[in-house]
């Protein structure tokens, strides 16, 4: 390969449309996410955020425009090479666990998948990583708490040692000690691995905390993008941002005077 | 948000558990103490329900009976003492008496226990995986794929179900190996159908998104994490269904095209009763009651089954 | 401040399991005025099954107990399930998180409110509607005639929610609980909801308890806040006084959440003691 892979994108989208029985979810998102670059996907209910990272994920019908990893065009149909190397978070810890099956065959079933050896290791070594230990390896979903689900979860995305993670609103079903404690394992997992982080939210405050850069998005399509900085500092060109920012500040009585 | 303050059990020393305590523990330390732990609260649940639990008696008497027949049985099934013995009235040498062909109807009866488990075991090892297979694979797939199997079951589906099982018979040839296999013919849609709706349930969720983004084959996840999601509410199905296919079973015998004379099943001695119901009654009454007993075993069973394995309850 | 409007005293609910006795709220006491009152708390910490047991809404299986349960000084422990029943929608009311499940499915927006009025006032059809409309008006959608019309399904979640107060508060009740009225909902959304709810409680003079998972949310909007923890209240202080929080829980739970511009890398996280659940 001639590319060099210090500029190459790790992650880059052209002109990304997806459409669901003629509705258009997302409508031509271009964007480029380096290596070991946390990026940020913000917007509201219906944005199109969430559907840009299953687009990715070959989880939705894309219509038109190009995703490329690592410089190479992905087709349509997504290999298990690509799995290895992309994995992702879910939003619902109660959803993404199948509720028959233990931790143990849960965090087994990946290394089957891509014929993995020596899973005994690896699963204790994922739960340990996760900050659960061995005691939670013969566990069913249903015996465990929604942060203890969710680390689960990030076990299992992790354990195929991917390199880019998916993160699709990861701690909103949390409560917010919960999250802190999900947040700060995801950066310390960022940190240890060198992994590139595409992550999903509705909280500003979640995604200035967590990436680098980040766009805001508007039913399904880009508003603007900008660096955390630039946001914590409120340079935002945008009306739509302002008033993201604003209503993430909390209630203010505006006709109280 | 907050549904109850699940306040967690305090925690022990963990000094001797008990056997129960080691099956419903929240932290099983190997594979074996997880699994054997959630069949145990399957079962506490299944014997909360006394009615089942009769369920449960009655098929396993009568699994009991069909394997210690030669021990049980007083005389033999087939030869009977057509001299000295046609249909006498129930009484201490024949405590249901004998038929018209001087043979101990008890006798045939604990025989015939044998066959109504055959066909019915049979019917269900036939039936159940191919309804489970097209159904989830016709879920699963979608578009054309599942309008072709769809369409085909609703064939099969539009035929009443005893008919369609003559019409097999009589093409096949009677005989209880043929009325097994038009039995499961004609019982497999219904399976299809709710294996069918199951999987669309669950085809689009979270932890099914999850296993495909690790790469797993369709014919993977079919198997081995839907399948196993519509098993319990198919195992409930045919349980209830039991006592519909040794209905059929019965019928297709009283008309002559199940199990052929002098082999003793239930249905078939029914028919044979019938020509002496009102002087003899106790001929076609006997085979009856067994029907009964065990159509009625089968339906509490699958009551307390449902009771027990229904998946939208498994979650605690 | 005035007579109160609401006096809990001892309140615990208890719901008895397969595997023994699980305490949802032991002994949460506090009295209302007209005011706003928020209760704070994560997931099982009570807050919700609290407001519950003040409508009579708790599960049946349940046993709720206090020593004082007063509305208005009627008791409400006493009264009898035909009472309570009139008393709640028309002199105490209740907003769920989430309008798609409160709704009825298959009863125009507008059917539903009139329905509502009619049950607890003997009013004609058609000041039913005249009302039904002011009210849809009152709660800020621009075209209360069209919305009259639509079923649940058809609006957003915004617009769900919003006709859900309006129905809620069509029978002019004294009290409202608000059970994490804005949580499904956008941000953007979430603070109109909040600016109609807050208008609407000023007017009319309602006392309103406000119950949320989200400290900060709940300290803008209310005037004193309860943060309740496995079951009991562990503080209970004035809302602009939060910064100031005594409990290491409430200020565990005001650090933990990432805030725009603090750079904290690692975020602090709550270390729980065992002797808050005491």
């Amino acid at each position: 390969m001639m590319a060099n892979t210090a500029s190459t994108p790790a992650l880059s989208i052209r002109g990304l449309e997806v459409t669901y029985d003629h509705f258009r979810a997302l409508k031509g998102v271009s964007l480029d996410i380096a290596p070991r670059e946390s990026f940020g996907l913000v917007g509201e209910s219906g944005s199109g955020k969430s559907t840009l990272l299953r687009a990715v994920a070959g989880l939705a019908p894309v219509s038109a425009g190009t995703i490329a990893l690592d410089g190479q065009t992905l087709g349509n149909r997504r290999d298990k090479e690509f799995y290895r190397r992309v994995q992702m978070v879910f939003q619902d810890p109660y959803g993404s666990l199948h509720p028959r099956h233990t931790v143990d065959r849960l965090l087994r079933e990946p290394l089957d998948i891509h014929g993995v050896s020596d899973g005994e290791n690896r699963i204790n070594r994922a739960l340990d990583e996760v900050g659960l230990g061995s005691g939670f390896r013969f566990r069913y979903p249903h015996q465990l708490s929604g942060g203890q689900r969710q680390r689960v979860a990030i076990a299992r995305a992790l354990i195929v040692e991917p390199s880019i993670l998916l993160l699709d609103e990861p701690t909103s079903a949390l409560d917010a000690s919960v999250q802190a404690e999900v947040l700060n394992l995801l950066e310390q997992i960022r940190r240890d691995r060198a992994l590139t982080f595409v992550m999903v939210s509705h909280d500003l405050a979640v995604v200035t905390h967590m990436c680098d850069r980040l766009m805001v998005m508007q039913d399904g399509a880009e508003v603007e993008q900008l660096t955390s900085p630039e946001l914590a500092e409120r340079r935002v060109t945008k009306d739509y941002t302002v008033n993201l920012l604003r209503a993430s500040e909390g209630f203010t009585r505006r006709q109280s005077a | 948000m907050s549904v109850m303050g699940n306040t967690t059990p305090p925690p022990l020393a963990e000094p001797q558990l008990s056997r129960r305590e080691w099956l419903l523990s929240d932290r099983p330390t190997s594979r074996t103490q997880a699994k054997l732990g959630r069949a145990y609260v399957a079962w506490r649940r299944f014997a909360e329900n006394r009615l089942a639990l009769i369920g449960l008696i009655i098929i396993l008497a009568l699994v009991l009976v069909a394997i210690s027949a030669d021990l049980l049985a007083p005389y033999s099934p087939t030869i009977g003492n057509l001299a000295t013995a046609r249909l006498l009235p129930p009484s201490w040498e024949h405590w249901l008496g004998t038929d018209d062909q001087g043979r101990d109807i008890l006798s045939r009866l604990i025989y015939g226990s044998r066959l109504t488990l055959y066909v019915v075991v049979l019917v269900a090892i036939i039936a159940a995986p191919i309804g489970l297979l097209i159904g989830t694979v016709s879920g699963y797939a979608g578009g054309w794929v599942d309008a072709v199997l769809m369409r085909i079951t609703d064939i099969f589906l539009a035929f009443p179900k005893l008919v369609l099982a003559l019409a097999l018979v009589a093409a096949l040839g009677p005989g209880i190996e043929n009325a097994v296999i038009a039995i499961a013919v004609t019982s497999w849609p219904p399976y299809a159908r709710i294996a069918r709706a199951e999987t669309m349930q669950v085809r689009n969720s979270d932890y099914i998104s999850a296993v495909r983004l690790m790469g797993a084959s369709p014919i993977r996840i079919v198997l081995r994490h839907i399948m196993p999601l519509c098993m319990s509410s198919l195992i409930v199905r045919v349980t209830l269904d039991m006592a519909g296919i040794i209905l059929t079973a019965a019928g297709l015998g009283f008309l002559g095209l199940g199990a052929q004379p002098p082999l003793p099943e239930w249905g078939a001695m029914i028919a044979s009763g019938r020509r002496f119901i009102l002087d003899q009654w106790w001929v076609a009454a006997a085979p009856g009651v067994a029907i009964l007993l065990v159509s009625l075993g089968f339906n509490l069973l699958g009551d307390g089954l449902r009771d027990a394995l229904d998946p939208r309850s498994s979650g605690q | 401040m005035s007579a109160p409007l609401l006096e809990v005293q001892n309140l615990a609910v208890r719901f008895p399991t397969r595997t023994g006795r699980v305490d949802a709220v032991r002994g949460v006491s506090f009295t209302l005025g007209r005011e706003r009152l928020g209760i704070v708390g994560e997931s099982g910490s009570g807050k919700s099954q609290t407001g519950r047991a003040i409508l009579g809404l708790t599960a049946p299986s349940a046993q709720v107990t206090a020593d004082r349960l007063r509305f208005d000084g009627q008791d409400l422990l006493t009264m009898g399930d035909a009472e309570r029943r009139r008393l709640r929608g028309k002199r105490i009311a209740m907003v769920l998180q989430d309008p798609k499940y409160s709704l009825d499915p298959v009863m125009s927006i507008g059917r539903q409110i009139m329905e509502t009025l009619r049950t607890h006032e003997r009013v004609s059809r058609s000041e039913a509607r005249e009302r039904a409309l002011a009210m849809l008006e009152a709660v800020q959608i621009r075209d209360p005639k069209r919305v009259f019309e639509l079923y649940p399904h058809e609006v957003s979640g915004g617009m769900g929610q919003r006709a859900m107060i309006a129905m809620m508060l069509i029978a002019g009740p004294e009290l409202l609980i608000a059970d994490e009225p804005t949580s499904a909902l956008d941000v953007t959304v979430q603070l109109e909801i909040l600016a109609i709810l807050d208008s609407l409680v000023r007017h009319k003079g309602m006392g309103l308890i406000f119950v949320s998972h989200d400290l900060r949310l709940v300290s803008s909007f209310c005037d004193r806040v309860l943060v309740m923890y496995a079951g009991r209240v562990v503080e209970e202080i004035a809302a602009r006084d939060l910064s100031q929080a005594q409990h290491p829980y409430t200020r565990g739970l005001l650090n933990c959440m990432p805030e725009i511009g603090a750079s904290r890398h690692p975020l602090p996280v709550l270390e729980r003691q065992a002797e808050w659940a005491r």
